[in-house]
């Protein structure tokens, strides 16, 4: 009966019960009064930390976009040249998002189904991303695609412009954003096992069909909480980016660099709301993430029941 | 409730479509120029990119679109080494455009002789911002060397501004009659009073006026009368003190970009528009010294007289003065290594 | 049965854990296809750029590169920058364990919303966060003001450094101990407490030994992110030769100079130790999945 609520309250119900069993009544008492004040206390010093963390400089943000008013907020948002800095943001998610899936399900089914030589070493150099300085990322671009680089001269012979153009900075956000949706999704697809697909092999089912049928539904909720991620990240990317953007308005100008030139003339107000907009996109994302996860904990469990 | 397969990929399907679809095809106007510029010029060109396409539009017919990118000075001539397409650059100093002629090629090496007064259509100088009234009574570059000053300057390695700065605080010791030793100890003590090195001017502003530390800001001259003019700014005081640099800005044309791009004609009508009446006009009204003495007459009382020295003079040019204060192991790393 | 449970937010522990399962022989098709887009995407994309560092690296030769990285400046730099990341991701560990904690144990109002705020760090701009926190901690700002009362400087200081490598290092600690903590069994935790261990004592002795590899990974990540991270800091940092002046920013001051070979020097320095990181993320992975072979 309570298949669809969520483990954890399950988890509190058997511990409530496992208690009474086992403790005399004047000790659990005590001990209740003491956990309560335990659980009490941590609450509050979670939300403590997290608002001093996380909340304050958000809140930071928001308050400094509206000081001016919401007349002012409206203006900085719908000016031309941010409307121009949104667009190249959607444009560089647009291509960076199919390409993580892509990945993220290839070194999935690669690395989560089968076993070979080299597999740990392929799993640190996917994580390796993450680890580097996004200024160092956005130099290894203009080492590799810059005039004096180890391509620039040939593609600048052909007209090929990569670096302080719109390619430069999708491969830029690319390096950065490749890990999120293979790290969620490798170890879902480890985690489930062959047996399923296995089976389907064995009664005669393609590669196609076993990996629509049987595999993505198992790791659907892996693949888009990666996608949110990967998507916010790529929204929010600014240290590589700047490397390889060559800031000309209008046209290579991602919103986190539309935010530092509008700070940078002193437009703060500005400055705040843009930097507001993309705090909001963060913050939708991730609670279509919580939401996501609240549905994909009812349909587990009700799948767990059929 | 579970999401099939295959709404989850029409889900990214859509995903995918719909941002390319939102009309990303750009159409330009008849010819665009790019004008790689540094931080403080944003306001500037703007008003000048106006006024210039105006002009030639009413003179040629022909529709022209100037594209800006600024940053700091030495970040954008690395850009422009490293590929970006630049029809112009207009440079916090001359040495920024001297690498882009020597690492690159892309530029003539005599570039600065082919416009007036050394390529620098408009100047500055470096001068003190302090608070309201003026109570630790700076006045002079001695000052900011006090034992308990807060200075607050960008920082030389990336910064061409407070390479400006460095070089004002030493070229004026040494004007002063002083020796070398001297001026090195000055500035030794005005870098151990900087609390904060921000990497470029604009971050050294808002440092001082936003965040109010310090006691003095060294920074531009176009820089503080901009500064006041910021809502945190009303009760700011400029201090010129009486001996500084001539900063000149440089300007020039990026040859072998207006080759590739047939741009040639309009960047030097561009370039040539700077050091018109119009132009020279436009630069006074955003805090720049017109080059230009009947304009800079009109604006006399805006840009105070002082003792003003030419890197040149006492210097011998920017490539010798980065080499002995700039460059890993010169003056700047022994002093901030005490 | 134990698949549906396990939060699949963050993939090290829930991988070490199946590991064991997907030994199999080659049944399945595919596995050339995928692998060879997966390597094709890492080579294209990772390992390209990558070489080109070293290219550029091993163009100085290995006695200048050494000499580079002798010199005092970068040495305080990195040594700025490494103990502050340590600090940072001490703190964001422990700040992490406790929030995972309330998140996975307890039931609130509100608890959904801070559970998808921990991820604000991946997704807002470093330099939007920067500037947030430098408003903030700047003795002007709304804490800084009251922390200058208590003689205590944070913006500008090495402990702004710390501040911005916290809030940056948080999401990683979170995201890789929250899926163990909700994995772990409280009935475990509910007998050790009846056969009267005291709370600590099954923190310690309970808890601990089954969370620590986690904890270990997320403190490595943090570790990793913080040596790297420019964006945020460089607004907060002071960037004082010598005192505040961190690695990366050392990186860009040795481009600014277009001193090419120095910068890729000091990235590559940079990268081995983030490499060192991950590796030792790794090896914890091993760890733990022994851990939970025998637990199985």
């Amino acid at each position: 009966m309570n298949a669809t609520r969520e483990p954890l309250q399950r988890v509190q119900a058997t511990g409530g019960k496992s208690r009474e069993t086992s403790d005399s009544t004047g000790m659990r008492r005590s001990r209740a009064a003491s956990a309560a004040a335990v659980r009490g206390g941590l609450i509050l010093a979670a939300i403590l930390v997290m608002g001093w963390l996380l909340i304050l400089p958000l809140a930071v943000v928001i308050g400094e976009a509206l000081k001016l008013g919401v007349r002012a907020y409206l203006d900085a948002i719908r000016s031309p040249e941010t409307v121009a800095a949104m667009k190249l943001t959607a444009l560089v998610v647009a291509v960076t998002l199919p390409v993580n899936v892509l990945f993220g399900l290839a070194a999935g089914w690669a690395i989560g189904k089968f076993r070979f030589p080299g597999r740990s070493v392929l799993v640190t150099l996917l994580d390796l991303p993450f680890a580097v300085s996004p200024v160092v990322a956005g130099m290894l671009f203009v080492f590799l695609y810059g005039r004096t680089g180890l391509f620039g001269p040939w593609l600048f012979d052909h007209n090929l412009k990569v670096i302080f153009a719109v390619p430069g900075v999708v491969l830029a956000t690319l390096f950065v954003t490749l890990p999120f949706v293979a790290r969620e999704v490798i170890p879902l697809m480890e985690s489930a096992g062959n047996e399923e697909e296995e089976a389907a092999r064995v009664l005669g089912a393609g590669f196609w069909p076993i990996f629509f049928r049987v595999t993505l539904p198992n790791v659907k909720w892996a693949l888009l909480y990666g996608s949110l991620l990967a998507a916010a990240r790529a929204v929010g990317e600014f240290g590589a980016v700047s490397v390889v953007s060559g800031h000309i308005r209008g046209e290579t100008n991602t919103l986190p660099l539309h935010i530092e030139i509008l700070y940078n003339e002193y437009q703060f107000q500005p400055a705040f709301a843009v930097a507001s907009l993309l705090s909001l996109f963060a913050v939708i994302s991730l609670a279509l993430h919580v939401l996501l996860e609240k549905k994909r904990l009812t349909g587990t469990a009700k799948r767990g029941l059929a | 409730m579970i999401l099939k397969p295959r709404t989850l990929f029409s889900i990214l399907a859509l995903l995918t479509a719909i941002a390319p679809g939102a009309s990303f095809a750009q159409t330009y106007p008849a010819v665009t120029l790019l004008n790689v510029s540094y931080d403080p010029t944003r306001e500037l060109y703007r008003d000048v990119n106006l006024a210039f396409q105006k002009k030639w539009l009413s003179e040629k017919g022909q529709t022209i679109e100037i594209r800006q990118s600024h940053g700091g000075s030495g970040k954008q001539a690395r850009s422009v080494i490293d590929g970006l397409e630049a029809d112009v650059v207009t440079l916090a100093l001359a040495h920024d455009i001297d690498m882009i002629a020597e690492k690159s090629g892309l530029i003539f090496r005599n570039w600065q002789k082919r416009l007036p007064r050394n390529s620098s259509p408009y100047t500055s100088t470096i001068v003190f911002v302090v608070r309201n009234g003026n109570p630790k009574g700076i006045h002079d570059w001695a000052d900011l060397a006090r034992p308990g000053i807060s200075v607050i300057t960008p920082n030389p390695k990336t910064s061409g501004g407070a390479r400006w700065n460095y070089l004002a605080a030493w070229g004026a010791t040494l004007k002063a009659g002083k020796t070398e030793s001297d001026a090195k100890a000055l500035l030794a003590s005005i870098f151990k009073n900087a609390p904060v090195l921000d990497t470029g001017a604009r971050g050294s502003t808002m440092t001082f006026v936003e965040r109010k530390m310090g006691d003095v800001l060294i920074a531009w001259e176009n820089e503080a009368l901009m500064a006041k003019e910021l809502p945190g700014g009303s009760g700011l005081e400029i201090v010129v003190p009486p001996r500084s640099i001539l900063a000149e800005p440089a300007v020039a044309l990026v040859d072998a970009v207006v080759e590739k791009r047939k741009t040639r004609a309009q960047a030097e009508a561009y370039l040539n528009f700077l050091y018109s009446k119009e132009g020279q006009e436009l630069a006074a009204r955003h805090h720049f010294r017109p080059g230009d003495p009947e304009v800079m007459a009109r604006y006399a009382a805006k840009f105070p007289k002082t003792g003003l020295f030419t890197i040149d003079q006492v210097f011998g040019g920017w490539a010798a003065a980065t080499k002995k204060h700039f460059a890993d192991g010169g003056i700047f790393d022994e002093i901030s290594r005490k | 049965m134990t698949r549906s449970q396990g939060t699949p937010k963050s993939g090290f522990p829930a991988a070490a854990r199946g590991a064991s399962k997907a030994a199999r022989p080659r049944v399945l098709p595919g596995f050339e296809a995928a692998l060879g887009l997966t390597l094709a995407i890492t080579g294209v994309l990772v390992l390209l750029p990558l070489s080109s560092l070293l290219v550029f690296a091993g163009r100085t030769g290995v006695p200048k590169l050494f000499a580079t990285l002798h010199d005092e400046r970068v040495l305080a730099s990195l040594r700025l920058t490494l103990s502050t990341s340590l600090l940072a991701a001490v703190l964001a560990s422990v700040s992490g364990l406790l929030v995972s904690w309330v998140l996975t144990r307890y039931e609130f109002p509100g608890r959904r919303l801070l559970d998808a705020l921990v991820d604000l760090p991946f997704a807002l701009p470093t330099s939007v966060a920067g500037i947030a926190l430098t408003t903030l901690y700047a003795p002007s700002g709304l804490l800084g003001k009251r922390l200058a009362g208590l003689g205590v400087e944070v913006a500008y200081t090495p402990l702004g450094i710390v501040a911005a490598l916290v809030f940056i290092g948080f999401p990683f600690a979170v995201r890789t101990i929250q899926p163990v903590l909700a994995d772990l069994e409280p009935e475990v935790e509910e007998s050790a407490r009846s056969l009267g261990a005291t709370p600590l004592q099954t923190f310690f002795r309970v808890l601990l030994p089954e969370i620590l590899p986690a904890l270990l990974t997320g403190f490595a990540m943090a570790f990793a992110r913080g040596l790297g991270e420019y964006g945020s800091v460089v607004f907060i940092a002071g960037n004082v030769p010598m005192k505040t002046e961190i690695a990366p920013l050392l990186i860009m001051t040795k481009l600014e100079q277009y001193d090419y070979a120095g910068a890729a020097a000091l990235a590559t320095v940079l990268l081995l130790l983030s490499f060192a990181l991950l590796f030792l993320i790794n090896r914890l992975q091993g760890w733990a999945e022994r851990l939970g072979r025998r637990g199985a």
